[in-house]
């Protein structure tokens, strides 16, 4: 057994590290979040140069054939950067869609330009609110052209490929379709978020051509397998979160000074700064064995992903929210960054799924494991 | 005990709820005007027939009602009305300031009835850069000057200082003595020369506090109250009244709303509401809103017999911020992805659980933080040692600052 990363995929961290701190200081997450862009183009096209969107693509479609050890810890540092990027959509839910069941002829077609950041994916099948389930969806497929509104769909607005989940008569009452998004007939709204430095959308089909992905009536499986593996990477995100959360309250509690004394030596203050430390520190060591679990596929991947997704949620809603506080009036202020990381650390825990979704997918995992 | 009214109250209740549907303004009169200028409406009715402030005088705009009476109007109120209160400030908290420390009638006179009917609005300056929790370490400098007092500084985070008459302010008038004995407390016009306001963003986007600048700013020594050097005790008779104005909250995130989209949303196929998680959740809340709810009837029933609102009342916000922060997060986890959408048309009640969502670190904050708040419980309450202190009993002005000394 080894708990740890590779000197090269620590290596990696630091440059990805490096990276970030020069080309997504927080003034670029600010400027996406307050301007009209959806998303920095900029650091996006970067990002797709040094090989991140293309990490475990396999080299025949253009990719670099690493392990999602690689991933997890680009992602962790995406997370901690809050990078106004398309990232999450295109790398963990379409690129992985089309890797799991695409064609060949799909795969050829798709991966080597997601691979390339050239084309940016997504995935849509939230109708609108409350839980979406198999037997909830309106969106349909006839003859090829798919019909229906999907809302939101994160990335929307920007995307050039959607994987949408459709009403199915049979199976599991769901199939997944592949879409073009620069079909004419396909009417996209931005909508407002609650952290605009990620965007979001509702998209309109009439008859746009769809191409089937996977099986007919096996879509619900496949979303959730799909879950499955990006909550694993979505938890590296909320870890690098909450960290870069902590560090920034531990940062201010030292120079603050309130009655004489550093903020930081309050009791309250220690323990509210322990307490995220001990979340995250769980939240990290969860993510370890899930991005185990993804890597070697081990069949222990739905408790794993879930235990990581629970943790990672609990651990960056903290966070975000205790370093506003620990920042007093300041950290409830436009100007300061502490806000940053409260949006999205929400946007993060509704992406693919609440807190309460995964809550009890965790334990319907472990029933399935007592059982066996 | 009886958690009925009495007779008396009953009678008081049908009273007020006959005025309040005689007198409460149609949405026709609300029509073009502002948030404040529809609060303003609706106190001046208030006022015009008795039944704005009701605890204070009658000869000052009141009605010289009990507290329970206050309680009861404030139900029957709270049916009607969803109006914002711009007169927190003025009437919570400067009103009563003025009542027990200004001896002079004429300004009594002058200022209350206009506090009461909501023609002029106060704020309170009190915070600083410098002087948040530790609101003491304020640094604004009063330096007499024959019969007035110049002032010189910054406050900050002035909530409605932008559109505010009048302002409570608290001054160093001596950096030499240790920090509670140099201040001193006056009101102002915030028309003054020498004020400059700028608002301040806030996480939500909007920008209701700000920061007030004061470059040699005259205020006459007849707006001081209290004596020179009392500013601690005079600021305590505010924060006292803000602790019981800030109380429970006007947010109207709860167990009825959660419960609303509860009934609206599914979690596997069914209504979220038969969702055994989220009843537990529910049942949770419901302890602390009902607890809540009776203890501040019971610190009524305290109010009434004559005692002044104590430390106890920071449990309100104590418990009552953090809890609607989990709601109003709860409820957009119940929407699940749409959720994150805030839109006032394709958001349930307009955008209520984002806004709130946004708008409550501030209130865990505002007022004495949540940290405030339990070691006021902790130390004033319970009568536990309060931790070394190394600013007591040293000049202000040798009090460490930063970590540089
Ligand atoms: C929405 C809003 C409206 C406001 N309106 C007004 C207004 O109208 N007028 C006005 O005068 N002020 C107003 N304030 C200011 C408010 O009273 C202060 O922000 C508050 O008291 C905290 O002070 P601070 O911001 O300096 O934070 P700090 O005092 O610097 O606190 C930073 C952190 O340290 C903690 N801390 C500090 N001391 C201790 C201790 N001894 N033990 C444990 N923890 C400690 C705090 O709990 C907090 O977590 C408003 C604030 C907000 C957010």
């Amino acid at each position: 057994m080894n708990f740890e990363f590779s000197e090269e995929q620590n290596l990696l961290r630091d440059q990805a590290r490096g990276f970030l701190l020069d080309n997504c200081s927080t003034r670029v997450v600010r400027d996406v979040l307050e301007g009209d862009a959806s998303y920095d183009a900029a650091l996006w096209k970067k990002v797709a140069e040094m090989g991140w969107t293309a990490t475990v693509i396999p080299e025949e479609y253009g990719g670099l054939g690493l392990s999602y050890l690689e991933l997890v810890v680009i992602a962790e540092e995406l997370g901690r950067a809050m990078a106004p990027i398309p990232f999450s959509s295109s790398v963990y839910l379409a690129s992985e869609a089309v890797l799991a069941w695409g064609s060949e002829e799909q795969k050829l077609a798709w991966l080597p330009r997601l691979a390339a950041g050239e084309v940016i994916g997504t995935l849509a099948v939230s109708e609108g609110q409350g839980q979406a389930s198999a037997t909830s969806l309106n969106a349909t497929v006839s003859g090829g052209a798919l019909s229906g509104t999907k809302l939101p769909v994160i990335d929307g607005d920007i995307a050039d490929l959607v994987i949408v989940a459709v009403k199915s008569d049979g199976g599991d009452g769901a199939s997944l379709y592949l879409v073009d998004l620069t079909q004419d007939c396909i009417e996209r709204t931005p909508v407002r978020t609650l952290d605009p430095s990620r965007s979001q959308a509702r998209l309109d089909f009439n008859g746009a051509n769809a191409e089937l992905l996977g099986i007919e009536g096996r879509g619900w499986s496949q979303v959730q397998n799909l879950y499955d593996r990006a909550a694993v990477l979505f938890a590296w995100e909320q870890v690098g979160g909450s960290d870069a959360a902590l560090e920034m309250a531990k940062d201010y509690a030292m120079g603050r000074f309130a009655f004489g004394r550093a903020i930081a030596s309050y009791q309250a203050i220690k323990h509210k700064l322990a307490a995220m430390y001990v979340k995250n520190t769980l939240a990290r060591s969860n993510c370890y064995y899930g991005a185990w679990a993804l890597e070697t596929n081990a069949p222990d991947l739905p408790l794993a992903a879930a235990t990581a997704r629970v943790a990672g949620i609990q651990a960056y809603y903290f966070a975000s929210k205790e370093n506003i506080q620990t920042h007093g009036g300041m950290g409830y202020t436009w100007e300061f960054d502490c806000h940053f990381h409260y949006r999205r650390a929400k946007l993060l825990s509704l992406n693919i799924g609440s807190e309460g979704t995964w809550q009890d997918k965790l334990v319907t995992a472990l029933e399935h494991n007592n059982a066996a | 005990m009886d958690f009925n009214d009495t007779p008396q109250e009953a009678a008081f209740r049908a009273e007020a709820q006959a005025f309040l549907k005689d007198y409460y303004p149609t949405a026709e009169d609300f029509k073009g005007l502002n948030p404040i200028e529809q609060a303003q409406l609706w106190a001046k009715r208030k006022f015009d027939n008795g039944w704005s402030t009701l605890r204070w005088p009658k000869d000052y705009g009141g009605r010289d009602a009990s507290p329970i009476e206050q309680v009861i109007f404030n139900q029957e109120e709270g049916k009607v009305s969803d109006l914002g209160d711009p007169f927190q400030i003025g009437q919570g908290m400067a009103g009563p300031t003025l009542m027990a420390w200004c001896k002079n009638k004429d300004y009594l006179e002058r200022y209350l009835p206009k506090l009461s009917s909501g023609e002029e609005i106060w704020c309170q300056l009190f915070s600083e850069p410098a002087g948040g929790s530790d609101l003491a370490a304020m640094r604004t400098k009063a330096e007499r000057d024959g019969d007035d007092w110049i002032i010189n500084g910054q406050k900050i985070w002035t909530s409605g200082a932008h559109y505010s008459d009048f302002g409570i302010l608290v001054t160093r008038s001596d950096p030499t003595v240790p920090k509670h004995k140099g201040l001193t407390y006056f009101f102002l016009d915030m028309k003054t020369p020498g004020i400059e306001i700028k608002p301040i963003k806030q996480i939500s986007g909007t920008s209701n506090f700000n920061e007030v600048y004061f470059t040699d700013v005259r205020i006459p020594d007849s707006q001081r109250l209290g004596d020179v050097g009392q500013g601690w005790s005079v600021a305590l008779t505010t924060l006292m009244n803000e602790r019981a104005a800030i109380g429970g909250g006007g947010v109207s995130v709860g167990v009825k709303s959660v419960m609303q989209l509860a009934q609206k949303v599914n979690i596997d196929d069914k209504p979220a509401i038969e969702d055994k998680q989220v009843r537990a959740k529910l049942a949770d809340w419901y302890v602390q809103e009902a607890g809540l709810k009776f203890t501040s009837y019971r610190t009524l029933t305290a109010l009434s017999r004559g005692s002044t609102p104590g430390p106890e009342n920071s449990i309100g916000k104590l418990v009552g911020a953090p809890k609607t922060q989990d709601m109003a997060s709860f409820a957009m986890d119940l929407m699940e992805e749409s959720g994150a959408i805030w839109d006032d048309e394709l958001s349930e009640l307009a955008g209520l659980f984002q806004g709130t969502f946004l708008a409550i670190p501030g209130l865990r904050i505002a007022g004495g933080t949540d940290e405030i708040m339990a070691n006021i419980i902790a130390e004033r309450v319970l009568g536990l040692p309060q931790e070394p202190r190394m600013d007591k009993g040293i000049p202000f002005n040798e009090v460490p600052t930063s970590a540089k000394g």
